[in-house]
Protein backbone atom coordinates (compact mmCIF):
# COMPACT_ATOMS: atom_id res chain seq x y z
CA UNK A 1 0.00 0.00 0.00
CA UNK A 2 2.77 2.36 0.95
CA UNK A 3 4.69 1.56 -2.20
CA UNK A 4 1.66 2.37 -4.29
CA UNK A 5 1.34 5.67 -2.49
CA UNK A 6 4.99 6.56 -3.17
CA UNK A 7 4.61 5.53 -6.81
CA UNK A 8 1.56 7.73 -7.18
CA UNK A 9 3.37 10.67 -5.63
CA UNK A 10 6.28 10.22 -8.04
CA UNK A 11 3.98 10.08 -11.06
CA UNK A 12 2.16 13.27 -9.98
CA UNK A 13 5.49 15.06 -9.56
CA UNK A 14 6.67 13.90 -12.97
CA UNK A 15 3.35 15.05 -14.45
CA UNK A 16 3.73 18.44 -12.79
CA UNK A 17 7.27 18.93 -14.08
CA UNK A 18 6.21 17.87 -17.57
CA UNK A 19 3.22 20.22 -17.60
CA UNK A 20 5.39 23.08 -16.34
CA UNK A 21 7.89 22.50 -19.15
CA UNK A 22 5.18 22.51 -21.79
CA UNK A 23 3.59 25.63 -20.35
CA UNK A 24 7.05 27.25 -20.47
CA UNK A 25 7.10 26.41 -24.17
CA UNK A 26 3.69 28.05 -24.58
CA UNK A 27 4.46 31.16 -22.58
CA UNK A 28 8.10 31.83 -23.56
CA UNK A 29 6.98 33.38 -26.88
CA UNK A 30 4.33 35.38 -25.03
CA UNK A 31 6.96 36.78 -22.67
CA UNK A 32 9.22 37.56 -25.64
CA UNK A 33 6.32 39.29 -27.37
CA UNK A 34 5.68 41.45 -24.28
CA UNK A 35 9.36 42.23 -23.59
CA UNK A 36 10.02 43.15 -27.22
CA UNK A 37 7.19 45.66 -27.19
CA UNK A 38 9.74 47.75 -25.26
CA UNK A 39 12.49 47.19 -27.83
CA UNK A 40 14.18 50.25 -29.25
CA UNK A 41 14.33 48.87 -32.79
CA UNK A 42 12.06 49.29 -35.75
CA UNK A 43 12.62 45.80 -37.22
CA UNK A 44 12.30 44.21 -33.77
CA UNK A 45 14.40 41.12 -34.34
CA UNK A 46 17.39 41.96 -32.14
CA UNK A 47 17.19 43.70 -28.75
CA UNK A 48 18.45 47.31 -28.96
CA UNK A 49 17.54 48.77 -25.59
CA UNK A 50 14.52 49.69 -23.49
CA UNK A 51 11.96 52.24 -24.57
CA UNK A 52 8.27 52.93 -24.04
CA UNK A 53 8.01 55.02 -27.18
CA UNK A 54 6.00 52.38 -29.06
CA UNK A 55 3.16 52.69 -26.57
CA UNK A 56 3.15 56.46 -26.96
CA UNK A 57 3.32 56.06 -30.71
CA UNK A 58 0.53 53.49 -30.64
CA UNK A 59 -1.87 55.90 -28.97
CA UNK A 60 -1.26 58.49 -31.64
CA UNK A 61 -1.26 56.10 -34.59
CA UNK A 62 -4.68 56.80 -36.02
CA UNK A 63 -4.12 54.43 -38.94
CA UNK A 64 -3.45 51.45 -36.72
CA UNK A 65 -6.48 52.24 -34.55
CA UNK A 66 -8.59 52.47 -37.66
CA UNK A 67 -7.37 49.02 -38.71
CA UNK A 68 -8.00 47.70 -35.22
CA UNK A 69 -11.48 49.21 -35.21
CA UNK A 70 -12.29 47.66 -38.56
CA UNK A 71 -11.01 44.26 -37.35
CA UNK A 72 -13.20 44.52 -34.25
CA UNK A 73 -16.23 45.56 -36.30
CA UNK A 74 -15.82 42.62 -38.68
CA UNK A 75 -15.36 40.25 -35.75
CA UNK A 76 -18.47 41.55 -33.94
CA UNK A 77 -20.76 41.39 -37.00
CA UNK A 78 -19.49 37.98 -38.16
CA UNK A 79 -19.85 36.62 -34.62
CA UNK A 80 -23.42 37.92 -34.32
CA UNK A 81 -24.40 36.36 -37.67
CA UNK A 82 -22.66 33.09 -36.83
CA UNK A 83 -24.22 32.94 -33.37
CA UNK A 84 -27.78 33.73 -34.53
CA UNK A 85 -27.62 31.31 -37.46
CA UNK A 86 -25.94 28.57 -35.40
CA UNK A 87 -28.19 28.89 -32.36
CA UNK A 88 -31.53 29.16 -34.15
CA UNK A 89 -30.40 26.51 -36.63
CA UNK A 90 -29.30 24.03 -33.97
CA UNK A 91 -32.64 24.37 -32.16
CA UNK A 92 -34.64 24.21 -35.41
CA UNK A 93 -32.79 21.30 -36.98
CA UNK A 94 -33.09 19.22 -33.83
CA UNK A 95 -36.78 18.45 -34.34
CA UNK A 96 -37.36 19.29 -37.99
CA UNK A 97 -37.92 16.71 -40.67
CA UNK A 98 -37.37 17.63 -44.31
CA UNK A 99 -35.69 16.36 -47.42
CA UNK A 100 -31.99 17.12 -47.53
CA UNK A 101 -31.75 17.70 -43.79
CA UNK A 102 -28.88 15.26 -43.51
CA UNK A 103 -26.98 17.04 -46.28
CA UNK A 104 -27.47 20.40 -44.56
CA UNK A 105 -26.42 19.04 -41.17
CA UNK A 106 -23.30 17.47 -42.63
CA UNK A 107 -22.41 20.54 -44.63
CA UNK A 108 -22.39 22.66 -41.47
CA UNK A 109 -19.32 20.68 -40.35
CA UNK A 110 -17.48 21.42 -43.61
CA UNK A 111 -15.85 24.72 -42.57
CA UNK A 112 -14.54 22.93 -39.48
CA UNK A 113 -13.04 19.90 -41.18
CA UNK A 114 -11.72 21.24 -44.47
CA UNK A 115 -8.56 23.37 -44.36
CA UNK A 116 -9.36 27.05 -44.05
CA UNK A 117 -7.62 27.86 -47.32
CA UNK A 118 -10.00 25.54 -49.20
CA UNK A 119 -13.00 27.34 -47.73
CA UNK A 120 -11.38 30.68 -48.54
CA UNK A 121 -10.75 30.00 -52.23
CA UNK A 122 -14.11 28.26 -52.68
CA UNK A 123 -15.96 31.25 -51.20
CA UNK A 124 -13.91 33.58 -53.37
CA UNK A 125 -15.13 31.65 -56.41
CA UNK A 126 -18.78 32.28 -55.46
CA UNK A 127 -18.28 36.05 -55.31
CA UNK A 128 -16.07 36.07 -58.38
CA UNK A 129 -18.38 34.03 -60.58
CA UNK A 130 -21.43 35.86 -59.25
CA UNK A 131 -19.73 39.18 -60.11
CA UNK A 132 -20.03 40.39 -56.55
CA UNK A 133 -17.28 42.85 -55.67
CA UNK A 134 -15.16 42.13 -52.61
CA UNK A 135 -15.83 44.34 -49.61
CA UNK A 136 -16.10 44.22 -45.85
CA UNK A 137 -19.39 42.41 -46.40
CA UNK A 138 -17.69 39.51 -48.17
CA UNK A 139 -15.15 39.24 -45.32
CA UNK A 140 -18.01 39.10 -42.83
CA UNK A 141 -19.83 36.40 -44.83
CA UNK A 142 -16.69 34.25 -45.09
CA UNK A 143 -15.91 34.56 -41.39
CA UNK A 144 -19.50 33.91 -40.31
CA UNK A 145 -19.37 30.69 -42.34
CA UNK A 146 -16.03 29.79 -40.78
CA UNK A 147 -17.34 30.08 -37.21
CA UNK A 148 -20.82 28.64 -37.83
CA UNK A 149 -19.88 25.01 -36.96
CA UNK A 150 -18.32 26.03 -33.62
CA UNK A 151 -21.50 27.76 -32.48
CA UNK A 152 -23.67 24.96 -33.86
CA UNK A 153 -21.69 22.28 -32.00
CA UNK A 154 -21.60 24.03 -28.63
CA UNK A 155 -25.32 24.84 -28.78
CA UNK A 156 -26.16 21.30 -29.91
CA UNK A 157 -24.24 19.92 -26.94
CA UNK A 158 -26.38 22.01 -24.56
CA UNK A 159 -29.59 20.92 -26.30
CA UNK A 160 -28.73 17.26 -25.78
CA UNK A 161 -28.56 17.82 -22.04
CA UNK A 162 -31.89 19.67 -21.95
CA UNK A 163 -35.14 18.09 -20.79
CA UNK A 164 -37.60 18.36 -23.74
CA UNK A 165 -40.61 18.19 -21.43
CA UNK A 166 -39.95 21.76 -20.23
CA UNK A 167 -40.46 23.09 -23.74
CA UNK A 168 -43.53 20.91 -24.19
CA UNK A 169 -44.94 22.15 -20.91
CA UNK A 170 -44.51 25.75 -22.05
CA UNK A 171 -46.28 25.01 -25.35
CA UNK A 172 -49.06 23.10 -23.61
CA UNK A 173 -49.60 25.99 -21.24
CA UNK A 174 -50.38 28.20 -24.19
CA UNK A 175 -47.09 29.95 -24.91
CA UNK A 176 -46.28 30.25 -28.58
CA UNK A 177 -43.10 28.91 -30.21
CA UNK A 178 -41.34 32.27 -30.22
CA UNK A 179 -42.12 32.95 -26.55
CA UNK A 180 -41.01 29.42 -25.65
CA UNK A 181 -37.76 29.85 -27.57
CA UNK A 182 -36.97 33.20 -25.96
CA UNK A 183 -37.99 32.32 -22.39
CA UNK A 184 -37.40 28.58 -22.06
CA UNK A 185 -34.98 27.26 -24.66
CA UNK A 186 -32.61 30.19 -24.93
CA UNK A 187 -31.89 30.58 -21.19
CA UNK A 188 -31.25 26.84 -20.95
CA UNK A 189 -28.74 26.77 -23.80
CA UNK A 190 -27.17 30.16 -22.96
CA UNK A 191 -23.85 28.74 -21.67
CA UNK A 192 -23.42 26.94 -25.00
CA UNK A 193 -24.32 30.07 -26.94
CA UNK A 194 -21.82 32.13 -24.95
CA UNK A 195 -19.05 29.54 -25.34
CA UNK A 196 -19.70 29.42 -29.08
CA UNK A 197 -19.75 33.21 -29.31
CA UNK A 198 -16.46 33.50 -27.46
CA UNK A 199 -14.81 30.90 -29.65
CA UNK A 200 -16.20 32.55 -32.80
CA UNK A 201 -15.09 36.03 -31.79
CA UNK A 202 -11.51 35.00 -31.03
CA UNK A 203 -11.31 33.03 -34.27
CA UNK A 204 -12.48 35.93 -36.45
CA UNK A 205 -10.28 38.43 -34.61
CA UNK A 206 -7.19 36.40 -35.46
CA UNK A 207 -8.27 35.19 -38.88
CA UNK A 208 -5.94 35.77 -41.78
CA UNK A 209 -6.69 33.20 -44.46
CA UNK A 210 -10.40 33.70 -45.16
CA UNK A 211 -10.12 37.44 -44.56
CA UNK A 212 -7.21 38.07 -46.91
CA UNK A 213 -8.82 36.10 -49.73
CA UNK A 214 -12.12 37.95 -49.42
CA UNK A 215 -10.79 41.46 -48.80
CA UNK A 216 -10.55 44.14 -51.46
CA UNK A 217 -7.43 46.24 -51.93
CA UNK A 218 -8.59 48.96 -49.51
CA UNK A 219 -9.50 46.78 -46.56
CA UNK A 220 -6.79 45.75 -44.12
CA UNK A 221 -7.33 43.93 -40.84
CA UNK A 222 -4.86 43.59 -37.98
CA UNK A 223 -3.73 40.04 -38.88
CA UNK A 224 -3.30 41.16 -42.51
CA UNK A 225 -1.19 44.11 -41.33
CA UNK A 226 0.94 41.81 -39.18
CA UNK A 227 1.36 39.36 -42.03
CA UNK A 228 2.52 42.11 -44.39
CA UNK A 229 5.33 42.89 -41.94
CA UNK A 230 6.73 39.44 -41.29
CA UNK A 231 9.44 39.59 -43.93
CA UNK A 232 10.96 42.84 -42.72
CA UNK A 233 10.16 42.38 -39.03
CA UNK A 234 6.95 43.05 -37.13
CA UNK A 235 6.95 46.55 -35.64
CA UNK A 236 7.13 46.74 -31.81
CA UNK A 237 4.01 48.86 -32.06
CA UNK A 238 2.09 45.71 -33.00
CA UNK A 239 3.65 43.97 -30.02
CA UNK A 240 2.50 46.86 -27.83
CA UNK A 241 -1.05 46.55 -29.12
CA UNK A 242 -1.06 42.76 -28.68
CA UNK A 243 0.39 43.15 -25.19
CA UNK A 244 -2.50 45.45 -24.26
CA UNK A 245 -5.07 42.98 -25.68
CA UNK A 246 -3.34 40.15 -23.84
CA UNK A 247 -3.37 42.18 -20.61
CA UNK A 248 -7.10 42.91 -20.93
CA UNK A 249 -7.86 39.22 -21.53
CA UNK A 250 -5.66 38.09 -18.64
CA UNK A 251 -7.23 40.61 -16.24
CA UNK A 252 -10.74 39.58 -17.30
CA UNK A 253 -9.96 35.91 -16.72
CA UNK A 254 -8.25 36.62 -13.40
CA UNK A 255 -11.22 38.71 -12.24
CA UNK A 256 -13.56 35.89 -13.18
CA UNK A 257 -11.45 33.36 -11.26
CA UNK A 258 -11.19 35.59 -8.19
CA UNK A 259 -14.96 36.16 -8.21
CA UNK A 260 -15.39 32.39 -8.40
CA UNK A 261 -12.97 31.88 -5.52
CA UNK A 262 -14.73 34.45 -3.32
CA UNK A 263 -18.11 32.83 -3.98
CA UNK A 264 -16.81 29.40 -3.06
CA UNK A 265 -15.22 30.76 0.13
CA UNK A 266 -18.53 32.42 1.04
CA UNK A 267 -20.43 29.19 0.46
CA UNK A 268 -17.94 27.26 2.54
CA UNK A 269 -18.26 29.82 5.35
CA UNK A 270 -22.05 29.70 5.25
CA UNK A 271 -21.92 25.94 5.48
CA UNK A 272 -19.55 26.13 8.42
CA UNK A 273 -21.87 28.61 10.15
CA UNK A 274 -24.92 26.47 9.52
CA UNK A 275 -23.19 23.58 11.20
CA UNK B 1 -57.88 0.35 -13.28
CA UNK B 2 -61.17 0.62 -15.10
CA UNK B 3 -61.13 4.35 -14.77
CA UNK B 4 -57.84 4.74 -16.61
CA UNK B 5 -58.80 2.37 -19.39
CA UNK B 6 -61.92 4.44 -19.83
CA UNK B 7 -59.85 7.50 -20.49
CA UNK B 8 -57.33 5.87 -22.78
CA UNK B 9 -59.49 5.45 -25.90
CA UNK B 10 -60.49 9.05 -25.69
CA UNK B 11 -57.03 10.60 -25.64
CA UNK B 12 -55.91 9.73 -29.17
CA UNK B 13 -58.89 11.59 -30.57
CA UNK B 14 -58.19 14.68 -28.52
CA UNK B 15 -54.49 14.50 -29.29
CA UNK B 16 -55.04 14.14 -33.00
CA UNK B 17 -57.28 17.15 -33.16
CA UNK B 18 -54.80 19.08 -31.08
CA UNK B 19 -51.96 18.00 -33.34
CA UNK B 20 -53.74 18.90 -36.55
CA UNK B 21 -54.46 22.36 -35.30
CA UNK B 22 -50.91 22.86 -34.15
CA UNK B 23 -49.39 21.19 -37.14
CA UNK B 24 -49.40 24.17 -39.49
CA UNK B 25 -48.08 26.54 -36.85
CA UNK B 26 -45.47 24.03 -35.75
CA UNK B 27 -44.35 23.47 -39.31
CA UNK B 28 -44.20 27.18 -39.98
CA UNK B 29 -42.06 27.84 -36.94
CA UNK B 30 -39.87 24.88 -37.77
CA UNK B 31 -39.43 26.30 -41.28
CA UNK B 32 -38.57 29.74 -39.94
CA UNK B 33 -35.93 28.26 -37.68
CA UNK B 34 -34.39 25.93 -40.25
CA UNK B 35 -34.48 28.17 -43.30
CA UNK B 36 -31.69 30.63 -42.44
CA UNK B 37 -29.02 28.07 -41.59
CA UNK B 38 -30.07 25.84 -44.51
CA UNK B 39 -29.98 28.72 -46.98
CA UNK B 40 -26.63 29.87 -45.62
CA UNK B 41 -25.17 26.36 -45.87
CA UNK B 42 -26.34 25.98 -49.45
CA UNK B 43 -25.10 29.41 -50.54
CA UNK B 44 -21.81 29.64 -48.69
CA UNK B 45 -20.74 26.05 -48.05
CA UNK B 46 -22.23 23.71 -50.67
CA UNK B 47 -22.25 26.13 -53.61
CA UNK B 48 -18.60 27.12 -53.05
CA UNK B 49 -17.55 23.47 -53.00
CA UNK B 50 -19.45 22.77 -56.22
CA UNK B 51 -17.86 25.79 -57.90
CA UNK B 52 -14.44 24.70 -56.64
CA UNK B 53 -14.92 21.29 -58.24
CA UNK B 54 -16.13 22.97 -61.44
CA UNK B 55 -13.17 25.36 -61.54
CA UNK B 56 -10.69 22.53 -61.06
CA UNK B 57 -11.67 21.13 -64.48
CA UNK B 58 -11.35 24.45 -66.35
CA UNK B 59 -8.49 25.58 -68.55
CA UNK B 60 -6.06 28.34 -67.72
CA UNK B 61 -5.99 31.07 -70.35
CA UNK B 62 -3.49 33.84 -71.00
CA UNK B 63 -2.83 36.46 -68.27
CA UNK B 64 -4.58 34.48 -65.58
CA UNK B 65 -7.89 34.34 -67.43
CA UNK B 66 -10.08 31.31 -67.11
CA UNK B 67 -11.19 29.51 -70.27
CA UNK B 68 -14.37 27.54 -69.67
CA UNK B 69 -13.26 24.35 -71.39
CA UNK B 70 -13.12 20.95 -69.69
CA UNK B 71 -9.67 19.53 -68.98
CA UNK B 72 -7.97 17.08 -66.63
CA UNK B 73 -4.68 18.92 -67.08
CA UNK B 74 -4.82 20.54 -63.62
CA UNK B 75 -4.85 17.21 -61.88
CA UNK B 76 -2.09 15.81 -64.07
CA UNK B 77 0.06 18.85 -63.33
CA UNK B 78 0.32 17.88 -59.67
CA UNK B 79 2.50 14.96 -60.59
CA UNK B 80 5.14 17.23 -62.06
CA UNK B 81 8.27 16.89 -59.92
CA UNK B 82 8.18 20.55 -58.78
CA UNK B 83 4.73 20.21 -57.29
CA UNK B 84 5.04 16.63 -56.22
CA UNK B 85 8.02 17.58 -54.02
CA UNK B 86 5.88 20.22 -52.30
CA UNK B 87 3.07 17.73 -51.72
CA UNK B 88 5.51 15.16 -50.37
CA UNK B 89 7.16 17.72 -48.13
CA UNK B 90 3.88 19.00 -46.71
CA UNK B 91 2.76 15.49 -45.94
CA UNK B 92 6.07 14.90 -44.19
CA UNK B 93 5.88 18.10 -42.12
CA UNK B 94 2.23 17.42 -41.29
CA UNK B 95 3.11 13.87 -40.31
CA UNK B 96 5.90 14.90 -37.91
CA UNK B 97 3.84 17.73 -36.45
CA UNK B 98 0.90 15.40 -35.86
CA UNK B 99 3.06 12.67 -34.34
CA UNK B 100 4.84 15.09 -31.99
CA UNK B 101 1.54 16.78 -31.11
CA UNK B 102 -0.02 13.50 -30.03
CA UNK B 103 3.10 12.24 -28.23
CA UNK B 104 3.61 15.52 -26.35
CA UNK B 105 -0.07 16.34 -25.95
CA UNK B 106 -1.32 13.04 -24.56
CA UNK B 107 0.70 13.16 -21.31
CA UNK B 108 -0.35 16.79 -20.85
CA UNK B 109 -4.00 15.88 -21.43
CA UNK B 110 -3.55 13.07 -18.92
CA UNK B 111 -2.10 15.48 -16.37
CA UNK B 112 -4.90 18.01 -16.87
CA UNK B 113 -7.44 15.22 -16.39
CA UNK B 114 -5.73 14.06 -13.18
CA UNK B 115 -5.91 17.34 -11.25
CA UNK B 116 -8.94 18.87 -9.52
CA UNK B 117 -11.81 19.89 -11.80
CA UNK B 118 -11.33 23.59 -11.11
CA UNK B 119 -7.57 23.46 -11.74
CA UNK B 120 -8.07 21.62 -15.00
CA UNK B 121 -10.48 24.35 -16.09
CA UNK B 122 -7.87 27.01 -15.35
CA UNK B 123 -5.17 25.01 -17.12
CA UNK B 124 -7.21 24.66 -20.32
CA UNK B 125 -7.92 28.40 -20.34
CA UNK B 126 -4.20 29.12 -19.84
CA UNK B 127 -3.40 26.72 -22.64
CA UNK B 128 -5.67 28.48 -25.13
CA UNK B 129 -5.06 32.06 -24.01
CA UNK B 130 -2.01 32.85 -26.22
CA UNK B 131 -3.84 31.64 -29.32
CA UNK B 132 -7.01 33.51 -28.40
CA UNK B 133 -5.06 36.74 -28.16
CA UNK B 134 -3.11 36.54 -31.42
CA UNK B 135 -1.39 33.49 -32.74
CA UNK B 136 0.20 35.39 -35.56
CA UNK B 137 1.99 38.04 -33.50
CA UNK B 138 3.11 35.51 -30.92
CA UNK B 139 4.38 33.25 -33.70
CA UNK B 140 6.72 36.04 -34.73
CA UNK B 141 8.38 35.69 -31.31
CA UNK B 142 9.93 32.50 -32.65
CA UNK B 143 11.85 34.60 -35.17
CA UNK B 144 13.24 36.62 -32.25
CA UNK B 145 13.98 33.46 -30.26
CA UNK B 146 15.50 31.30 -32.98
CA UNK B 147 17.43 33.59 -35.37
CA UNK B 148 21.22 33.36 -35.58
CA UNK B 149 21.75 36.32 -33.23
CA UNK B 150 18.53 35.55 -31.36
CA UNK B 151 17.87 34.81 -27.72
CA UNK B 152 18.58 31.08 -27.76
CA UNK B 153 21.78 31.28 -29.82
CA UNK B 154 23.11 34.23 -27.78
CA UNK B 155 22.41 32.36 -24.57
CA UNK B 156 24.07 29.14 -25.73
CA UNK B 157 27.12 31.06 -26.95
CA UNK B 158 27.40 33.05 -23.74
CA UNK B 159 27.47 29.96 -21.58
CA UNK B 160 30.07 28.51 -23.96
CA UNK B 161 28.06 25.53 -25.11
CA UNK B 162 28.46 26.44 -28.78
CA UNK B 163 30.93 28.62 -30.70
CA UNK B 164 28.98 29.16 -33.91
CA UNK B 165 25.29 30.03 -33.87
CA UNK B 166 23.02 27.10 -34.68
CA UNK B 167 20.77 27.20 -37.73
CA UNK B 168 17.46 27.14 -35.91
CA UNK B 169 15.40 29.39 -38.13
CA UNK B 170 14.25 29.25 -41.75
CA UNK B 171 14.18 25.47 -42.03
CA UNK B 172 11.74 22.62 -41.45
CA UNK B 173 12.74 22.39 -37.78
CA UNK B 174 11.44 25.91 -37.15
CA UNK B 175 8.29 25.15 -39.16
CA UNK B 176 7.51 22.10 -37.04
CA UNK B 177 8.13 24.06 -33.81
CA UNK B 178 5.77 26.79 -35.03
CA UNK B 179 3.12 24.27 -36.10
CA UNK B 180 3.38 22.51 -32.73
CA UNK B 181 2.83 25.83 -31.01
CA UNK B 182 -0.26 26.58 -33.10
CA UNK B 183 -1.93 23.16 -32.93
CA UNK B 184 -0.90 21.44 -29.70
CA UNK B 185 -3.44 23.33 -27.54
CA UNK B 186 -6.29 22.42 -29.90
CA UNK B 187 -5.19 18.79 -29.93
CA UNK B 188 -4.95 18.52 -26.15
CA UNK B 189 -8.65 19.36 -25.67
CA UNK B 190 -10.26 16.27 -27.30
CA UNK B 191 -7.65 13.98 -25.74
CA UNK B 192 -8.34 15.55 -22.35
CA UNK B 193 -12.09 15.08 -22.72
CA UNK B 194 -11.73 11.41 -23.71
CA UNK B 195 -9.35 10.71 -20.81
CA UNK B 196 -11.71 12.50 -18.44
CA UNK B 197 -14.67 10.40 -19.61
CA UNK B 198 -12.68 7.21 -19.00
CA UNK B 199 -14.09 5.04 -16.22
CA UNK B 200 -11.31 4.96 -13.62
CA UNK B 201 -12.76 1.72 -12.26
CA UNK B 202 -11.59 -0.11 -15.38
CA UNK B 203 -7.98 0.87 -14.72
CA UNK B 204 -8.26 -0.22 -11.10
CA UNK B 205 -9.80 -3.50 -12.23
CA UNK B 206 -7.01 -4.12 -14.71
CA UNK B 207 -4.39 -3.45 -12.02
CA UNK B 208 -6.17 -5.61 -9.47
CA UNK B 209 -6.25 -8.44 -11.97
CA UNK B 210 -2.47 -8.31 -12.14
CA UNK B 211 -1.73 -6.26 -15.25
CA UNK B 212 1.22 -3.88 -14.94
CA UNK B 213 0.91 -0.18 -15.70
CA UNK B 214 2.28 -0.61 -19.24
CA UNK B 215 -0.11 -3.43 -20.07
CA UNK B 216 -3.02 -1.54 -18.51
CA UNK B 217 -2.18 1.50 -20.59
CA UNK B 218 -1.87 -0.43 -23.86
CA UNK B 219 -4.88 -2.70 -23.35
CA UNK B 220 -7.32 -0.47 -21.49
CA UNK B 221 -6.51 3.24 -21.50
CA UNK B 222 -5.22 3.59 -25.05
CA UNK B 223 -8.10 1.79 -26.86
CA UNK B 224 -10.71 3.64 -24.81
CA UNK B 225 -9.18 7.06 -25.44
CA UNK B 226 -8.45 6.42 -29.13
CA UNK B 227 -11.37 8.59 -30.39
CA UNK B 228 -9.77 11.53 -28.59
CA UNK B 229 -6.41 10.73 -30.15
CA UNK B 230 -7.92 10.43 -33.62
CA UNK B 231 -9.72 13.76 -33.12
CA UNK B 232 -6.36 15.29 -32.18
CA UNK B 233 -4.80 13.84 -35.32
CA UNK B 234 -7.50 15.39 -37.50
CA UNK B 235 -7.30 18.73 -35.69
CA UNK B 236 -3.56 18.88 -36.31
CA UNK B 237 -3.14 17.27 -39.69
CA UNK B 238 -5.89 19.22 -41.51
CA UNK B 239 -4.93 22.78 -40.66
CA UNK B 240 -1.22 21.93 -40.79
CA UNK B 241 -1.27 21.21 -44.54
CA UNK B 242 -3.27 24.30 -45.39
CA UNK B 243 -1.61 26.74 -42.98
CA UNK B 244 0.77 28.78 -45.10
CA UNK B 245 1.72 31.44 -42.54
CA UNK B 246 4.01 29.28 -40.43
CA UNK B 247 6.05 28.16 -43.45
CA UNK B 248 6.16 31.74 -44.73
CA UNK B 249 7.36 33.10 -41.41
CA UNK B 250 9.68 30.41 -40.09
CA UNK B 251 10.45 28.23 -43.10
CA UNK B 252 13.31 28.64 -45.53
CA UNK B 253 13.03 29.24 -49.26
CA UNK B 254 12.48 25.54 -49.86
CA UNK B 255 9.92 24.87 -47.12
CA UNK B 256 6.59 25.03 -48.84
CA UNK B 257 3.29 23.47 -47.96
CA UNK B 258 0.33 22.73 -50.21
CA UNK B 259 -1.27 25.74 -48.53
CA UNK B 260 1.52 28.00 -49.83
CA UNK B 261 1.11 26.47 -53.27
CA UNK B 262 -2.65 27.14 -53.36
CA UNK B 263 -2.09 30.65 -52.03
CA UNK B 264 0.37 31.31 -54.88
CA UNK B 265 -2.04 30.09 -57.56
CA UNK B 266 -4.62 32.60 -56.40
CA UNK B 267 -2.18 35.49 -55.96
CA UNK B 268 1.16 35.61 -57.78
CA UNK B 269 0.73 32.87 -60.40
CA UNK B 270 -2.93 33.62 -61.09
CA UNK B 271 -3.71 30.05 -62.10
CA UNK B 272 -7.09 29.57 -60.46
CA UNK B 273 -7.98 26.23 -62.08
CA UNK B 274 -4.77 24.63 -60.83
CA UNK B 275 -5.24 26.18 -57.38
CA UNK B 276 -8.81 24.85 -57.33
CA UNK B 277 -7.59 21.36 -58.28
CA UNK B 278 -5.05 21.43 -55.43
CA UNK B 279 -7.73 22.59 -53.01
CA UNK B 280 -10.06 19.84 -54.24
CA UNK B 281 -7.49 17.12 -53.63
CA UNK B 282 -6.80 18.52 -50.17
CA UNK B 283 -10.52 18.59 -49.37
CA UNK B 284 -11.08 15.04 -50.63
CA UNK B 285 -8.15 13.59 -48.67
CA UNK B 286 -9.38 15.26 -45.53
CA UNK B 287 -13.03 14.29 -45.99
CA UNK B 288 -11.84 10.72 -46.42
CA UNK B 289 -9.96 10.96 -43.11
CA UNK B 290 -13.02 12.40 -41.41
CA UNK B 291 -15.17 9.66 -42.89
CA UNK B 292 -12.86 6.98 -41.44
CA UNK B 293 -12.92 8.83 -38.12
CA UNK B 294 -16.73 8.74 -37.94
CA UNK B 295 -16.77 5.10 -39.04
CA UNK B 296 -14.39 4.28 -36.19
CA UNK B 297 -16.94 5.74 -33.81
CA UNK B 298 -15.55 9.26 -33.58
CA UNK B 299 -17.94 12.14 -32.99
CA UNK B 300 -17.68 15.17 -35.29
CA UNK B 301 -18.76 17.36 -32.40
CA UNK B 302 -15.52 16.55 -30.58
CA UNK B 303 -13.63 18.40 -33.30
CA UNK B 304 -15.19 21.73 -32.47
CA UNK B 305 -15.03 21.99 -28.71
Amino acid sequence: MNRRHVKKKISTTVGRIYATLLFLFFYAPVVVMIVYSFNNSRANIVWQGFTTKWYTKLFHDSMLWEIFGKTLLIAVIATIIGVVLGTVGAVGLKNAKFKGKKLIMNSIYFPLVIPEIVLAVATLLVFNMGHIGLSMGTIVIGNATLVLPYVYITVKARLVGMDPSIEEASLDLGADRFYTFMHITLPAIMPGVMAGAFMAFSLVLDDLIVTSFLANAETTTLPMKVYSMIKKGVSPEINALTTIIFGVCAVAIAAYLIKDLITSIRIARKRANAM
Amino acid sequence: MTKTSDVVPETPVVKKKHKDKKSFKARLSSFIMCAPISLWSVLFILLPMVLLAFMSFMTKGALGRIVYKFTLENYAEMFKPVYFTVIKQSLLIAFWTTLLTVLLGYPLANFIASVKKKTSGILTVLLMLPLWVSGLVILFSFVILLNSSGIINTFLMNIGLIKEPLDLLYNNFAVIIGMLYMFLPFAVLPMYSSIEKLDKGLIEASKDLGAGPVKTFLKVTLPLTSPGIFAAVILTFIPCIGYYMVTDMLGGGTSMMVGNLIYRQFTISRDWPFGAALAMVLAIVILLMVFIYTKLGGDLDDLGA
